[in-house]
């Protein structure tokens, strides 16, 4: 594959003058260099794919070249874990706290960001620093006081406690970066929705969202993608295999007396990382932008 | 109650410059009604679930184990006191200090290679080397544990097959720090990547022609006019990243939950060690809450960046 992307990306012709010549080397160190870093980024996943392919055997003989599957493909692996583990109640439990999550999410950041973008109330600036400055305080500063409050609440050890305790990992971000893509609607637009006699919620669903719908799906990439891999709350508040959600489920619970059965596990963990990876490779753009708005935005 | 108010509003509106002046006043008094009643929702959030935790955060760390009476700052004495936590600080500050390093390099110098491929191509690589990002991370974590397994680890195999040593990955002290700081460059140096590539797309391509005219070679272009139009961006990412890695908590939790002999503990893995395993709640806060001035400081210097640079790009 990298042969034929160098082979099309120096055309046959002779270079003439040194600074073709030049760029051409420079293209070729460029393909070699970014050969080695994608095997770099890319051994891990390869080596997940590969165990959990294998049987139990395999992955337990020492002898053989653990980097290929000599034995065949056997998908035992995900017929173990679908049948004889739970990980479909932390697959269904992820579901339902990610979906609430980035549904109050959306809801709350974008009323706040129309509001904190076009109209001003005193102390809105402050509050916008404010927003800033809570996306920047983390999750292991936060949850021992958390863990506190979430068990005077009564929601230690259920997933609805994750449903309260996430978007404080997504609002402050999905907020600011929502700022920024209203704050580009030109000014003009929400005059003439103004003077047609537009109100407030007529002005955001109307021509906000629509409008701003790039953004809108960024954020919601965003929410979706940190409520799924989030790992420090339901590590500290759950404990019960019924309540439990995929990260902590996978990495815990699936690991059973003193066996590591290693196969199953990284199917599990393939499972799990796959709606992020299927969002992600349908959505890059969208993903991309919601990453870059942070630091250029706002 | 609030479609009345609306309606109103652009009543209001409606009739413009004729209002009279208490009924401008009015309605600026409602308009910034509307906005604040939008932003309740998440004022709530950020009071009750940032603010006020925080806060609670230091008053559970004044009391002592059964929490029933005041203890002063006798938690962060014996903090102070106790060679392990001295072993965290260092260690976190390790950590922290050189993933980011390593992080930020890798992504400028990624970011290069790919800005300097034929566009077509770039999407492509791009697409690519963000996985280790899109994966969550106590799931790409749990692959890399199982690449540093003691006794199957894929690494030492290839190790052997060269004839070299096997490398105990997790179990030597030193090697656990090498191993979690590794993953966390692995997982981190994605985002540098793509923040830099985004930046290098900003800067004007008429200053590179300028500088090749004035035969400037491709190193005193990079010094002269990459690093200084990315300067921002990249104390920016450099801010955030120190701050996410240093309270970063999976990596350590999965690979090595703070051993061998607590040498790779970070502060966010003590302070649950403490505070949620042990069961010593106030003394975990104390723990979590070193990292407040530290993260801080580097809050307030990322705040200045980003509004500096939403200046710059108007």
């Amino acid at each position: 594959m990298t042969a034929t992307a160098v082979a099309t990306a120096a055309p046959r012709r002779r270079a003439t003058s040194s600074l073709r010549r030049n760029r051409r080397w420079a293209l070729i160190v460029s393909y070699v260099f970014l050969v080695l870093f994608a095997i770099f980024f890319l051994t891990p996943p390869y080596y997940m794919i590969v165990t959990s392919l294998k049987s139990d055997a395999e992955v337990a003989h020492m002898a053989t070249n653990p980097w290929i599957i000599a034995d065949g493909i056997t998908l035992d692996q995900y017929k173990l874990l679908f049948t004889q583990s739970d990980f479909l109640i932390y697959f269904k439990n992820t579901v339902v706290v990610t979906l609430c999550v980035v549904a109050i999410t959306m809801v709350v950041s974008v009323l706040a960001a129309f509001s904190l973008g076009r109209m001003k109330f005193w102390g809105s600036g402050v509050l916008a620093a404010g927003i800033f400055l809570t996306y920047l305080v983390p999750d292991t500063l936060l949850f021992i006081p958390l863990f506190q409050i979430v068990r005077a609440l009564g929601l230690l050890n259920s997933y609805w406690g994750m449903v309260l305790v996430y978007p404080t990992l997504t609002v402050p971000f999905c907020t600011w970066i929502m700022i920024g893509y209203f704050q580009s609607i030109p000014k003009e637009l929400d005059e003439a929705a103004l003077i047609d006699g537009a109100g407030h919620m007529q002005m955001l669903t109307k021509i906000f969202i629509p409008v701003a719908l790039p953004g809108i799906i960024a954020a919601t990439i965003f929410a979706f993608t940190v409520s799924w891999a989030a790992f420090v709350y339901p590590m500290a508040f759950l404990y019960s295999s019924d309540q439990q959600v995929l990260t902590v489920g996978t990495v815990t619970s699936l690991i059973r007396a003193d066996v590591y059965k290693w196969g199953m596990l990284m199917a599990g963990a393939l499972v799990a990382a796959a709606p992020p990876l299927v969002i992600y490779a349908f959505l890059m753009d969208y993903y991309i932008a919601g990453l870059t708005a942070g630091a250029t935005k706002g | 109650m609030a479609d009345a108010v609306q309606q109103s509003w652009a009543q209001n509106l409606a009739v413009g410059d004729r209002a009279p002046r208490s009924g401008i006043a009015r309605f600026m008094r409602r308009r910034s009604t509307v906005a604040f009643l939008m932003c309740l929702p998440l004022i709530a959030i950020i009071v009750g679930l940032v603010a006020y935790p925080a806060l609670y955060s230091i008053y559970l760390s004044l009391l002592n184990k059964a929490q029933t009476r005041f203890i002063g700052l006798g938690n962060f004495t014996f903090l102070l006191s106790r060679d392990v936590f001295w072993m965290v600080v260092w260690q976190s500050a390790v950590f922290a200090l050189s993933a980011v390093f390593f992080k930020a390099l890798i992504g400028l110098i990624t970011a290069h290679l790919i800005n300097n491929l034929p566009t077509k191509g770039q999407r492509k690589w791009r697409g690519m080397l963000l996985v280790p990002w899109v994966i969550p991370l106590a799931l790409s974590t749990l692959g890399w544990w199982w690449l540093f397994d003691p006794t199957h680890s894929a690494f030492n195999w290839l190790i052997r097959l060269f004839g070299g040593e096997e490398i105990p990955w997790l179990s030597d002290p030193y090697w656990a720090r090498f191993s979690v700081i590794l993953v966390n460059v692995w997982y981190g140096a994605p985002f540098f990547l793509i923040m830099y590539l985004a930046a290098l797309k900003s800067v004007p391509e008429q200053l590179y022609e300028a500088a090749a005219i004035d035969g400037a070679n491709a190193w005193q272009r990079f010094l002269h006019i990459t690093l200084p139009m990315m300067r921002n961006i990249i104390a920016i990412t450099v801010l955030f990243s120190l701050i996410v890695t240093f309270a970063n908590f999976d990596i350590v939790q999965i690979m090595t939950a703070g051993g061998p002999r607590n040498m790779t503990h970070v502060f966010a893995t003590y302070a649950f060690l403490l505070g949620i395993r042990s069961g010593d709640i106030p003394l975990g806060a104390s723990v979590s809450l070193f990292m407040f001035p530290i993260l801080a400081v580097a809050a307030v210097f990322i705040l200045r960046g980003v509004r500096k640079r939403g200046r710059e790009i108007g």
